[in-house]
């Protein structure tokens, strides 16, 4: 039986319409079989969980360079949490300085990408964490 | 010796000489390209030139085509003006970093706005939370204008304001601020971005849809041409569409494609071409490829020259010259080893000089990390300021014309460029390609294009993918306090204390009927921001008459 792929939401939160890096990791992670799904910009933290519980995906990226990353990742973590989707593998990128990265994983993310960053080692993190 | 000799000669040489060196001394690439894929040969020569002559193609500064700059004597007379964007935090933070730079050497202000004030929120709105100074200065009313320009002369200071949902708001704030200064408008120099075309391309920090955005962008270059003449009413960008991952040939293309838009749509307006054209300007990204960036912004130049003529039919060679402002690539900027980055802005601060930029930006080293510090800033403004005083290249015009190679690709880009507005002219014009995600979608594939080139090693970036060091994100960058927000909130609370209530609904009242009857919006939002009306409900009242543009949709 062919193996159930990977399904992954890709979102903007907060104001920033950069999203030159978040479709550049969209469509790596398609080549590499997943099935994503990308929010376009301007999300706001609910609209992104309420997303993620209709879409049903197994991961949850999310970048930013705007510097609101402190306030709108970790809603996104507590609002999954809230919906009893705490086991959903959730990830970060953008420009985040390097002393922010601690309390991000602390609300939940496992893993915040940084400038420069291979898409392939970020398919190689979606596939050791989820089966 | 004509071309035609020259090639012969050329293609001898390839085949004895080049022929037998190749076999003992293989090329470290089967095919050298530019970034856009234009290929760069082995060896230019004058058989590689098109042969129009040097006047058709080249002409001479301050004349069409512009090819060679558009002034007579470019920088031997002045420089470039040296304007360094920047913005964080409260207008009074960015107060005092502007009156550092200009005590540093600076000679043109550029102003850097929070999201909130790019998209028309005012620092309470909940959708600001997180946002407020962050990428910018946050502005809310009158008040921070004031505070923002306080003890800044602005009829001596040129402004450059990257504003554009918004920008007959801050427009109109900086109207007022003078006015309170005893400066009168027609002599307040500067530019607003005003450029809505990109927001929807690359940016995305657009309010309403293309059309109510086109019309309050036609409202600004009629207001400005009378009242404030000496203003540049939009400032056509292609920064943007590179940063989101375009080619340089995309940059030009796309670029030119929004400016033959806002210009048709004023034509169609009523206004006669001459009388707005010559306020419209231009800002470019430049990359690393020092050869390609100069050849595009002389490929720019000649191809806007040619299509105000013969498109447009302006008459004013103030309407056929592309004046533009450059900022060295934010997007080429390493979070590995931020030194190296200086040595990346002073090539492409180098190319921008060397294509003839009136005014430039050179981006700080710690950009890809977080924004620039008081230092970080300065070697910036240095850089720019060896390369004017120290380099000897803004001593004689357009140093690399004639270049073999330069003219060449010159020639390629501006083929390229045109076969891309031909084919978004066959579309229907720019509104129809982006709406229906033409654009989005070449550069989305040129940006992947390029990670893919990155990761597969065949575009070197120094740091990155070779010659790296094991390193430590690097400490101490500049951050801006959450205080900031609450700041800004207890401020705004405290205007709309003082203020006269009754005046601003009535100011309102009258921006509201204006917009719903179609007429010039400027006039309306100046008095209502003369009122202390906040930028949040200005932007209301628009919203509940032109609606709000979503992605997509």
């Amino acid at each position: 039986m062919a193996q159930k792929k990977i399904r992954v939401l890709i979102a903007k939160p907060g104001l920033d319409g950069h999203d030159r890096g978040a479709k550049v990791v969209a469509r790596a992670l398609r080549d590499a079989g997943m099935e994503v799904i990308y929010t376009g910009i301007r999300q706001t933290p609910e609209k992104i969980v309420a997303a993620a519980v209709q879409e049903d995906v197994d991961v949850v990226g999310l970048s930013c360079l705007s510097g609101a990353h402190l306030v709108l990742f970790p809603r996104v973590a507590e609002g999954l949490r809230k919906r009893g989707k705490a086991e959903l593998l959730l990830f970060g990128g953008g420009i985040i300085p390097a002393e922010d990265i601690p309390a991000l994983k602390e609300s939940g993310f496992a893993e915040i990408f940084l400038p420069g960053t291979d898409t392939g080692d970020v398919v190689n993190f979606i596939h050791e964490r989820v089966s | 010796m004509s071309r035609e000799t020259v090639r012969q000669k050329v293609q001898e040489w390839e085949d004895k000489v080049i022929a037998k060196t190749l076999a003992k001394f293989p090329e470290r690439k089967p095919r050298f390209e530019t970034t856009a894929g234009l290929e760069v040969k082995r060896l230019f020569s004058p058989g590689d030139v098109d042969g129009d002559g040097y006047l058709e193609r080249g002409g001479l500064p301050g004349e069409y085509p512009f090819t060679r700059g558009v002034q007579p004597t470019m920088y031997r007379g002045r420089f470039w003006t040296m304007r360094q964007y920047a913005g964080f935090g409260t207008a009074e933070q960015t107060n005092e970093r502007y009156k550092y730079l200009l005590a540093e050497g600076q000679t043109g202000l550029s102003v850097a706005f929070d999201l909130p004030t790019q998209i028309g929120y005012d620092s309470d709105h909940e959708l600001a939370e997180g946002e407020v100074g962050k990428v910018g200065v946050a502005i809310d009313t009158l008040r921070d204008a004031e505070i923002l320009f306080d003890g800044i002369p602005l009829d001596k200071v040129s402004t450059s304001m990257t504003i554009n949902s918004t920008a007959a708001v801050l427009l109109s704030m900086y109207m007022a601020v003078a006015q309170k200064q005893g400066v009168a408008k027609d002599k307040l120099q500067g530019t607003i971005q005003n450029d809505l075309l990109k927001e929807y391309v690359a940016r995305g920090t657009y309010i309403f849809p293309p059309g109510p955005s086109l019309k309050v962008i036609t409202d600004i270059l009629a207001y400005c041409k009378d009242q404030v003449p000496q203003w540049n009413t939009i400032s056509i960008s292609g920064y943007h569409i590179r940063e989101a991952g375009s080619t340089a040939v995309q940059e030009v293309a796309f670029t030119l494609a929004n400016a033959i838009a806002y210009v048709q749509a004023a034509v169609d307006t009523g206004l006669d071409v001459d009388e707005f054209a010559g306020r419209l300007s231009f800002f470019f990204n430049c990359h690393n490829n020092l050869l390609e960036e100069v050849a595009k912004f002389r490929a720019a130049r000649r191809l806007w020259a040619r299509i105000m003529k013969e498109r447009f039919g302006a008459k004013d060679k103030r309407s056929q010259m592309l004046r533009f402002h450059t900022q060295t690539a934010g997007c080429s900027l390493t979070a590995q080893q931020p030194d190296n980055n200086v040595v990346r802005v002073t090539l492409q601060a180098l190319a921008a000089v060397l294509g003839g930029t009136q005014s430039l930006h050179t981006n700080s080293r710690d950009e890809a990390l977080c924004l620039p510090t008081e230092d970080s800033v300065r070697i910036a403004l240095r850089t720019q300021q060896i390369i004017a005083y120290e380099a000897g290249v803004a001593d004689t015009i357009d140093p690399l014309g004639g270049a073999y190679s330069v003219e060449a690709l010159t020639d390629q880009i501006e083929a390229g460029a045109q076969e891309y507005i031909a084919k978004i002219d066959a579309m229907g014009g720019v509104v129809k390609a982006i709406e229906a995600g033409y654009l989005q979608g070449e550069i989305a594939d040129a940006a992947f294009a390029y990670q893919r080139s990155v990761e597969s090693g065949e575009q070197v970036v120094v740091g990155v993918n070779q010659f790296q060091v094991k390193e430590e994100m690097p400490k101490n960058m500049l951050r801006v306090d959450r205080e900031v927000e609450a700041y800004q909130r207890r401020k705004l609370a405290s205007v709309k204390a003082e203020r006269d209530g009754a005046k601003v609904a009535a100011a309102l009242g009258e921006l509201k009927r204006v917009a719903t009857d179609g007429g010039n919006v400027v006039p309306p939002v100046f008095e209502a921001v003369k009122t202390y009306a906040s930028l949040g409900e200005i932007s209301d009242v628009l919203r509940s008459v032109y609606g709000e543009y979503t992605e997509g949709g």
